[in-house]
């Protein structure tokens, strides 16, 4: 209880004598809260980016086939499909259709998606949240298509999808299987590509293998494959930006270091005080060690907090263009809020243990401090 | 590579122990040579003062050492999703030959770093630094370990490619191997419960014969540390099977995932806690015959004890509540 009650006093002391030099503390404070701000809204975006995308994928096809002609992506034949469902192990196979459309009016890129069970009808379309609020055409009931070979086509406005599955369907726009044909001149033997169900989830790569080598000209893609490069695609972000972060970072532990070797005239005389009161050198390092504690840990809090309200309250405004990537017809979402202990720990090794690798040698310099040359001075 | 602020962080972290490290060798081979406690010149002085920071630095970076060996751990486990045939940390660390060595080395480090801490308060709490040769002595042994460690890992991460087909641990913990892991998941599981009990009640009766006796402390710290061994050999043999609730899956990695509320770190955290405390109430023993430490000695072996008893206690209490909650049975 004595030591509790000891280090009680000592931190009692260093709080007052950080309060007495609240300017200098002060500028350290929010410079070192502003490093972990950066720092923490890098960490919590790309997290909470990777998790969206996980969850979107959730209800991604197991297996895509593509076509590949001179290594670009063709249509395939719908033949392809009745093969692959000879596959044992495939539990159904479906042809796709989709394509990018750019409307010229407003610059814009649109994708544009068959989904029978939604919309058989011909001559109608359902539109996104993002396409609605970029189209004049909404208030008049109709949206205008340019087909491929120059002819007009005019769609009736259905439906708009809602907003809360902004961030997937946003651009996108689902019209009737023969209106998609017509538009892009795509014949009725040919999809954009396949869709093939699998029963049992270890046999996703046999299955792909078999696909790959029964139609050569194919290339099937697997979703836990787009997982895995989304996962890296984000946190290579992630760490890409942090290594640039690593600028400041140093300037701010030099910074730290030049605050922590500096000591005032007042300081010094403080510690001779102290010393000549009795006090060890061990007691002044253990005053140091609570007053990097004490900065580090308000620093760390404001950091973290601001960095919350940025990435969570704010759609993290600074960063979200590089991280997330950019189009005209982007939606506006905010990201389901995310932190865990992990992103903690590696903010700590990234501001905390800096920072106080770089005040332990100034703070021993001032505990050794000779009480009598000080005061004579 | 994969770059990810998790792996600059360690980086990082490991980067500076190493440089804290290296210049409080520096300095503690200075003072190994030049020590004279009788001398009043000016350059004892000097390094009476010196004392103070290498003992600060040297507490430091031990101290996110032990911090690091858990976001390691972490890393490995939440990389594994960029790995074909990872499902958990198992399978991160064997992307490449680095990823084990790191990890035994980081086990390595960790007790011998809370070792050197134990005796740092020691030595601390005497006038007449009594320890003075053998920390520095031991802190000249261990460093290349630390320096070895940061290398390993370097080259665990560099060498990452996410093209890589690893083994999940289905496959890496399974009793078909032929090595020292298949003959760690292939230990017959009764006998093998009864060792692990074995070993940890003798460790716990040691410990209060300890307490009560105040004898056989050597006893205890070579009991803790074969209570350490077989606890990890148990994991994989029994434990893991009564979490998973799965006769097959011997994985000790996959108990650090969500899916088991992060179990693993409990155990994994009890259990070092409990080797270093109980291996340091060993070593600091025969140093009872040194005069300045009589006074304060035996309280702080006291207080390892009662921390080695207790997270041992309290990693077999966790692995008797996931051994009678769990829906396995072998009966």
């Amino acid at each position: 209880m004595a030591r509790i009650e000891r280090q009680k006093r000592i931190i009692d002391f260093t709080l007052s004598s950080l309060l007495r030099r609240k300017g200098k503390n002060l500028a350290l404070i929010a410079a070192y809260s502003w490093i972990v701000f950066l720092l923490a809204s890098v960490l919590f975006i790309t997290e909470a980016i990777r998790r969206e995308a996980g969850l979107v994928l959730q209800d991604a096809p197991e297996i895509i086939v593509q076509r590949l002609v001179a290594g670009r992506q063709e249509s395939i034949p719908v033949a392809y499909g009745e093969k692959i469902k000879t596959i044992t192990g495939v539990r159904s196979v479906k042809g796709r259709l989709w394509g990018y459309y750019y409307d010229p009016t407003n610059g814009a890129n649109y994708t544009l998606v068959v989904e029978e069970d939604r919309l058989k009808e011909a001559g109608r379309v359902i539109i996104g949240e993002g396409v609605a609020r970029n189209v004049v055409g909404e208030s008049y009931g109709t949206m205008p298509f340019v087909g491929y070979d120059g002819a007009y086509y005019f769609f009736e406005v259905a439906e708009t999808l809602p907003a809360d599955s902004s961030l997937v369907a946003a651009d996108l726009i689902i019209v009737s299987a023969t209106d998609f044909r017509a538009l892009f001149g795509i014949a009725e033997s040919l999809v954009t590509d396949i869709v093939v169900e699998v029963r049992n989830p270890r046999e996703f790569e046999t299955i792909a293998a078999k696909i790959k080598a029964m139609l050569p000209d194919t290339r099937p893609v697997l979703r836990d494959e787009i997982l895995r490069t989304y996962d890296t695609l984000f946190d290579w972000r992630g760490g890409l930006i942090v290594i640039i972060l690593l600028g400041s970072l140093m300037a701010f532990i030099i910074f730290a270091w030049d605050k922590a070797t500096g000591l005032s005239a007042e300081e010094k005389r403080e510690i001779g005080i102290l010393k000549a009161l009795g006090w060890e050198t061990a007691d002044v390092l253990m005053i140091k060690f609570w007053e990097g504690a004490t900065v580090s840990l308000l620093a760390f809090f404001n950091g973290v907090l601001l960095a919350y309200a940025h990435v969570f309250l704010t759609e993290s405004s600074l960063f979200e263009p590089v991280l997330k990537g950019w189009s005209v017809l982007y939606p506006r979402f905010a990201l389901t809020p995310y932190i865990n202990a992990y992103q903690l720990w590696a903010l700590f090794f990234l501001t905390v243990v800096p920072y106080t690798v770089a005040t332990i040698i100034p703070s021993w310099r001032a505990a050794i401090i000779d009480p009598d040359s000080v005061m004579r001075t | 590579m994969i770059i990810q602020p998790a792996i600059v962080a360690l980086f990082i972290g490991s980067g500076l122990v190493c440089l804290m490290l290296l210049f409080a060798i520096y300095y503690g081979a200075i003072i190994l040579r030049r020590w004279d406690l009788h001398s009043g010149s000016e350059q004892q002085l000097v390094l009476e003062r010196r004392t103070y920071l290498i003992s600060t630095l040297v507490t430091y970076a031990f101290a996110f050492q032990l911090i690091a060996a858990f976001l390691f751990i972490y890393t490995t486990d939440h990389l594994h999703s960029l790995f074909i045939g990872a499902m958990c940390a198992a399978g991160t660390l064997n992307v490449n030959v680095w990823g084990y060595p790191t990890v035994l080395l980081k086990v390595f480090n960790c007790i011998a770093a809370g070792l050197w801490l134990i005796l740092n308060v020691a030595d601390n709490r005497a006038h007449d630094y009594p320890l003075i040769r053998i920390k520095y002595g031991l802190l000249l042994l261990l460093s290349p370990f630390f320096f070895a460690e940061f290398l390993l890992q370097g080259a665990y991460f560099l060498g990452l490619e996410p093209d890589v087909i690893t083994s999940c641990c289905g496959s890496l913990f399974s009793s078909e191997r032929e090595d020292i892991v298949a003959g760690l998941t292939g230990l017959p599981r009764i006998p093998m419960q009864w060792v692990y009990h074995g070993a940890l009640a003798m460790t716990l009766a040691a410990g209060i014969y300890l307490l009560r006796t105040h004898r056989g402390a050597i006893a205890f710290g070579a009991l803790s540390l074969a209570a350490f061994l077989v606890a990890i050999a148990a994991i994989i043999s029994f434990i893991s099977l009564y979490i998973y609730e799965l006769p097959t899956h011997h994985c000790p990695f996959c108990i650090l995932q969500r899916e088991y509320h992060y179990i693993g770190y409990a155990l994994y955290a009890t259990l070092l806690l409990g080797t270093i405390a109980g291996l340091g109430a060993g070593v600091l023993h025969p140093c009872r015959s040194i005069k300045s430490l009589a006074a304060t000695l035996p309280g702080m072996q006291r207080q390892l004890v009662i921390a080695a008893i207790t997270a041992f206690a309290g990693f077999g209490g966790i692995t008797t509540y996931c051994i009678l909650t769990s829906r396995l049975s072998f009966s």
